[in-house]
């Protein structure tokens, strides 16, 4: 009995305390770092400073392990339980926003004015989310393999053709210096492939879904431009360079071990490839005929719309975007800050500095994924569509295949509200 | 067994009460659930309001249609060849838009067979994927079944001898089984790599270098088969103890009885052991059975069902559509599917193994 | 076992000791991997995994796996928490289950058989095809505790015990195994006057080892390794269990010698809780074999 007075003493004084020292308001918050250290530090410095900062919120965070975040989001906001702040990946957020989960920003317009347009989760003409940065992919190699296979080295203004992309794996498969010509990152399962490989097929003039009236993947995916890329993929592995199915250690250190002679790798690798080689190039992506395409838009902040608070939120997210956070995270890990202000503030991305060319691939190429609720679903058929093409699946009616699940989906979800 | 002695209504739902009452609540009722979502277009995330859409989501599954086609014939009435095999006209013409042919819209090719002379029938199904999944489960139950549980008494009868130490080998038999299925998945990954997986390492060692690495999980050909093996691996210790918990309860004195009579050992086996294990084998048999049907973790870990399907399984299948693709309802009708199909075998190894005891 | 002559007993030992361990080999040498790797550098491990050196403590050995396992994850929380919700569950569900088992196999009462039949079908129904619906149930359901009546089990013990409790497959195990106890003894027991309860706890119980280890061992495994159903009901931290904890190593870059000590780790317990049983089980089984 005394014991329980005392337990209960001890936690009536530390409310009192709290009570009396912080006014400050409670804002629950969720992100996708868990496991991250590195990450996780920069979050937690960022959300110490801005709880110093103020005196009427306080962001509390909850942490879950990246592998497992959409699901456990998509739990909570079915059991109703989601938070006040919730980070969220770019492509999804349409899905969310659709479903009622998110309310729209209320952000100071000057933060955002001269911002990429990778990271503005735009729906229905409304900023639901918006990122600190955002990712670019790249081909990389080094100089000294394009001087010794003889390949002109390409430019933003004046990419790689189709045909010159073909002759340069070919010359690297020829010289019989590299267990593959290329690594695509087929060890990253997941949304890597629609990231990483749905540009290519957008490069080739098709695209997941046909983004006139969202309402169709007729044509687009399965369309002639379509079943060209799937035949060019397919032919990647077919003709041995590239390897359908990839360890993981491959994938991390195969290019810096010298197996591979062009990586399709992230902005987020690119450190690492600075430090095996003193001669790496970072080139944008081929143009399979309607220009270089690469992915944009990475994880964003975005407020919930049970959030009963969701000035503090705001007032969160207008402090997160300054271009002091923006750098932080940059420096931190490699990310490329959403603003050319922010980039000048860091080291690698200002201009002339070694990554600077990854702010460029982002404006200059950065197209986003269909903007659509059933990206989601479509990008898990996607996914299993270049699989299952990698492993030597017909090309015609796989993609066929795809795309009647595609229009099945958004027919179910009667026309996800376009 | 009736007797007044046994008839306890009260003190029988005390007992069986609780446990009874948890099951209902917490399998019985979201079950009931799942049976109705299926009959809707419930979606895991949606503004949309739920609609009753009937058996649209078992049609979509199991619609089935047949399509026998004559080889392409050129100007001269021959048939057209390509590779060596005739030329069929493409499904696609027929699968896609053609309004003379609306039953086969959207159905893709399953499988065909040759249907007398040069003809051809193909099987086409509205969702391929689904019916791999079935074939698939069908094959690993087929496969594991007997193999499992034969293995398993197999290593029973070896541990159930009087040997010093012997206690320790079936500890150790036994040790895979009280590992997660998780982390052993993740470990057999390794093993089985394509590149420098350990046991290609292993089987080109025992055959000094002539047998060559095989890409286990990353091909068609052998990928079922990698995760049939692992899944074995990894059971069979747990179904021997069972095995040997059965053989416990033979008593002594019927060996004895048959060594003084001069039986052989398959004899001793054949008429004593194996009558005595009668039970024993229902149970292995239906929980193998059961473990079986369910088949999923080692697929989420190891190959998310491919490559190109051949590793789909209906609980795989359930999962990816419930979550992965955020459809309840086709993820709830294909759970309805795998209850009947689970329901119509145990009804029938019911039925078999009540038979023999009738005999 | 009959022995035929003296001459080949030897060999005859000898060949059945060869068959013993290289069985014992074969159910082995996935763990020796796991636990050798997790002493080595990532480098040594991945050069290392395609040879025999893959089971073999050379190279540079040392716990830095182990230290930065537990810098990325708060493994000791995991693993306490899973041991908890583990242990829990198993001490109810032999309680609740083996009662049950008792009464469907010695006793007759109204509804027995319909009870039996529903129990047996929920056998087939895989966890994984309700656990949206049940989510929305607990999701709402009342719970009494420390701060009184409350709504909704998200993010508590509760909710990753009670549902778990009772299943079709461990009932089933007591009622297999009660059908071969000599029903004439508890009929026995009855005539002169024993209360039911007396023969479960005196009777049939103190018969019960073998499949009280076997029904314990198998509602750990289950429990332990639970995933999705802890991933979609809890989201605080303090709550998470191992296999939810093992997503914190599965990053973009894998480092495979913290993922090897995070696996070494969380498999500890379990092999502990095994043998200990396992010593259990054999003494058990002896008992039993005593009495027949």
């Amino acid at each position: 009995m005394t014991l329980h007075k005392t337990i209960a003493g001890a936690m009536l004084a530390s409310t009192l305390f709290a009570g009396a020292a912080l006014a400050q308001t409670e804002l629950t918050m969720w992100y996708h770092g868990a496991g991250n250290e590195t990450e996780m530090v920069l979050v937690n410095e960022m959300l110490a400073e801005f709880n110093a900062s103020q005196s009427d919120w306080k962001v509390v965070i909850t942490t879950f392990p990246q592998g497992a975040y959409n699901d456990s989001i998509v739990a909570g906001a079915l059991a109703g339980t989601l938070p006040d702040i919730i980070d969220i990946d770019g492509p999804i957020l349409p899905n969310w926003a659709w479903a009622g989960y998110l309310q729209p920003l209320a952000i100071d317009e000057s933060l955002i004015k001269d911002y990429l347009p990778g990271p503005k989760g735009v729906w229905d003409g409304k900023l639901y989310g918006i990122g600190m940065w955002d990712a670019a992919v790249s081909l990389v190699t080094r100089q000294a393999y394009l001087d010794e296979l003889k390949l002109r080295k390409p430019t933003l203004d004046e990419p790689w053709t189709g045909e010159e992309f073909q002759a340069a794996l070919d010359a690297a498969k020829n010289s019989g210096k590299f267990e593959y010509a290329l690594d695509l990152g087929m060890a990253w399962t997941g949304e890597w492939y629609p990231y990483a490989f749905s540009p290519f097929l957008q490069s080739f003039g098709g695209d997941m879904v046909d983004r006139t009236t969202y309402k169709t993947a007729e044509g687009a995916l399965n369309g002639e431009a379509g079943m060209a890329f799937g035949n060019w993929w397919q032919g990647l592995f077919k003709g041995g360079y590239a390897q359908a199915t990839q360890d993981g250690a491959d994938r991390d250190s195969g290019f810096a071990s010298g197996k591979y002679a062009f990586s399709w790798n992230g902005n987020w690798a690119a450190l690492g490839a600075l430090d095996a080689y003193d001669d790496v190039v970072f080139m944008p992506a081929p143009n399979f005929g309607t220009g270089s395409k690469i992915g944009a838009a990475s994880w964003q902040l975005s407020i919930s719309a049970t959030s009963k608070h969701a000035d503090g939120a705001n007032a969160f997210i207008n402090f997160a975007l300054q271009p002091s956070n923006l750098a932080r995270f940059s420096k931190g890990l490699g990310l490329i800050p959403a603003t050319a202000a922010a980039a000048e503030l860091t080291d690698n991305y200002k201009a002339g500095g070694p990554l600077a060319v990854f702010y460029d691939l982002s404006q200059r190429q950065g197209l986003l994924r269909p903007v659509t609720p059933g990206y989601p679903v479509a990008a898990k058929i996607f996914e299993k569509a270049l699989a299952d093409i990698a492993n030597g699946a017909d090309v015609e009616a796989t993609l066929d295949a795809a795309t009647d699940e595609i229009d099945a989906d958004i027919e179910k979800n009667g026309g996800y509200g376009h | 067994m009736a007797s007044k002695f046994t008839v306890s209504h009260r003190s029988g739902w005390l007992m069986a009460g609780p446990a009874f009452g948890l099951m209902v609540a917490f399998v019985l009722l979201p079950f009931v659930f799942a049976v109705a979502f299926s009959f809707t277009n419930q979606r895991l995330i949606s503004p949309n309001p739920t609609e009753f859409v009937g058996l649209t989501n078992y049609e979509q599954l199991l619609g089935l249609g047949l399509l026998t086609l004559d080889p392409l014939k050129d100007a001269s009435g021959a048939v057209q060849m390509k590779d060596g095999e005739p030329e069929y006209p493409s499904l696609r013409s027929y699968t896609r838009n053609n309004p003379d042919y609306p039953q086969y819209d959207g159905k893709r090719e399953w499988f065909s067979f040759s249907s007398g002379g040069d003809a051809r029938t193909f099987v086409l199904a509205s969702d391929v994927v689904f019916m791999k999944a079935v074939v698939n489960t069908f094959l690993f139950v087929i496969i594991v079944a007997p193999l499992q549980g034969g293995l398993a008494l197999g290593l029973a009868l070896l541990i159930n001898q009087k040997l010093r130490g012997i206690n320790v080998f079936r500890t150790i038999y036994f040790m895979p089984v009280v590992v997660s299925i998780v982390v052993v998945s993740i470990l057999w990954k390794i093993i089985y790599d394509g590149n420098s997986g350990l046991l290609n390492n292993i089987l080109s060692g025992l055959t000094f270098g002539a047998f060559q690495p095989v890409d286990w999980l990353g091909n068609t050909n052998t990928a079922l088969g990698a995760i049939i093996g692992m899944s074995i691996w990894q059971a069979v210790g747990f179904h021997m103890v069972i095995w040997l918990s059965g053989l416990q309860t033979i008593s002594p004195t019927l060996y004895e009885a048959a060594a003084i009579e001069g039986a052989s050992k398959w004899q001793v086996f054949r008429y004593i052991t194996w009558p005595g294990l009668r039970n024993t084998a229902v149970l292995v048999l239906i929980v193998i059975t059961m473990q079986a049907f369910g088949l999923f973790a080692q697929i989420n870990v190891m190959t998310k069902g491919g490559p190109i399907d051949s590793t789909q399984t209906i609980v795989f299948q359930a999962i990816q559509r419930g979550y992965g693709k955020q459809d309840i309802s086709g993820g709830s009708a294909i759970s309805v599917i795998l209850f009947l199909i689970v329901l119509s075998v145990s009804l029938v190894q019911r039925y078999l193994t009540r038979d023999k005891e009738a005999k | 076992m009959a022995i035929t002559s003296a001459d080949n007993r030897g060999l005859r030992l000898t060949v059945r000791y060869i068959v013993l361990v290289l069985i014992a080999l074969i159910f082995c040498f996935p763990l020796v991997f796991m636990i050798v790797s997790s002493f080595k550098p990532d480098l040594q491990l991945l050069q290392d995994s395609g040879n025999l050196r893959a089971f073999l403590p050379v190279g540079d050995l040392s716990f830095d796996n182990y230290f930065a396992a537990f810098e990325r994850a708060p493994v000791g929380l995991f693993i306490f928490n899973s041991v908890m919700v583990t242990g829990v569950t198993v001490l109810l569900s032999l309680f609740l289950c083996s009662t049950a088992g008792f009464a469907f196999t010695f006793m007759e009462w109204r509804g027995r058989k319909l009870a039996f039949t529903i129990i047996l079908a929920t056998l087939i129904v895989p966890f994984e095809t309700i656990a949206i619906p049940l989510l929305l149930l607990a999701s709402k359901l009342p719970w009494i505790g420390l701060d009184g009546l409350t709504y909704g089990w998200l993010n508590s013990y509760q909710v990753q015990i009670v549902p778990f409790i009772a299943d079709g497959l461990t009932i089933y195990l007591f009622a297999q195994y009660f059908k071969d106890l000599p029903h004439e003894l508890i009929e026995a027991a009855r005539v002169e006057g024993a209360t039911w309860w007396q023969i479960y706890v005196k009777i049939v119980m103190p018969l019960s080892g073998p499949v009280l280890a076997t029904a314990a061992i198998l509602k750990f495994l289950a429990m332990y390794n639970q995933y999705l159903w802890p991933l979609m009901v809890v989201q605080e931290e303090g709550y998470r269990p191992v296999m939810v904890g093992l997503q914190y190593f599965f990053q973009l870059n894998i480092a495979w010698g913290e993922v090897m000590a995070y696996l070494s780790l969380i498999t500890i317990p379990v092999l502990a809780f095994y043998l200990y049983l396992q010593k259990a089980f054999i003494a058990s089984i002896a008992s039993t074999g005593v009495k027949g």
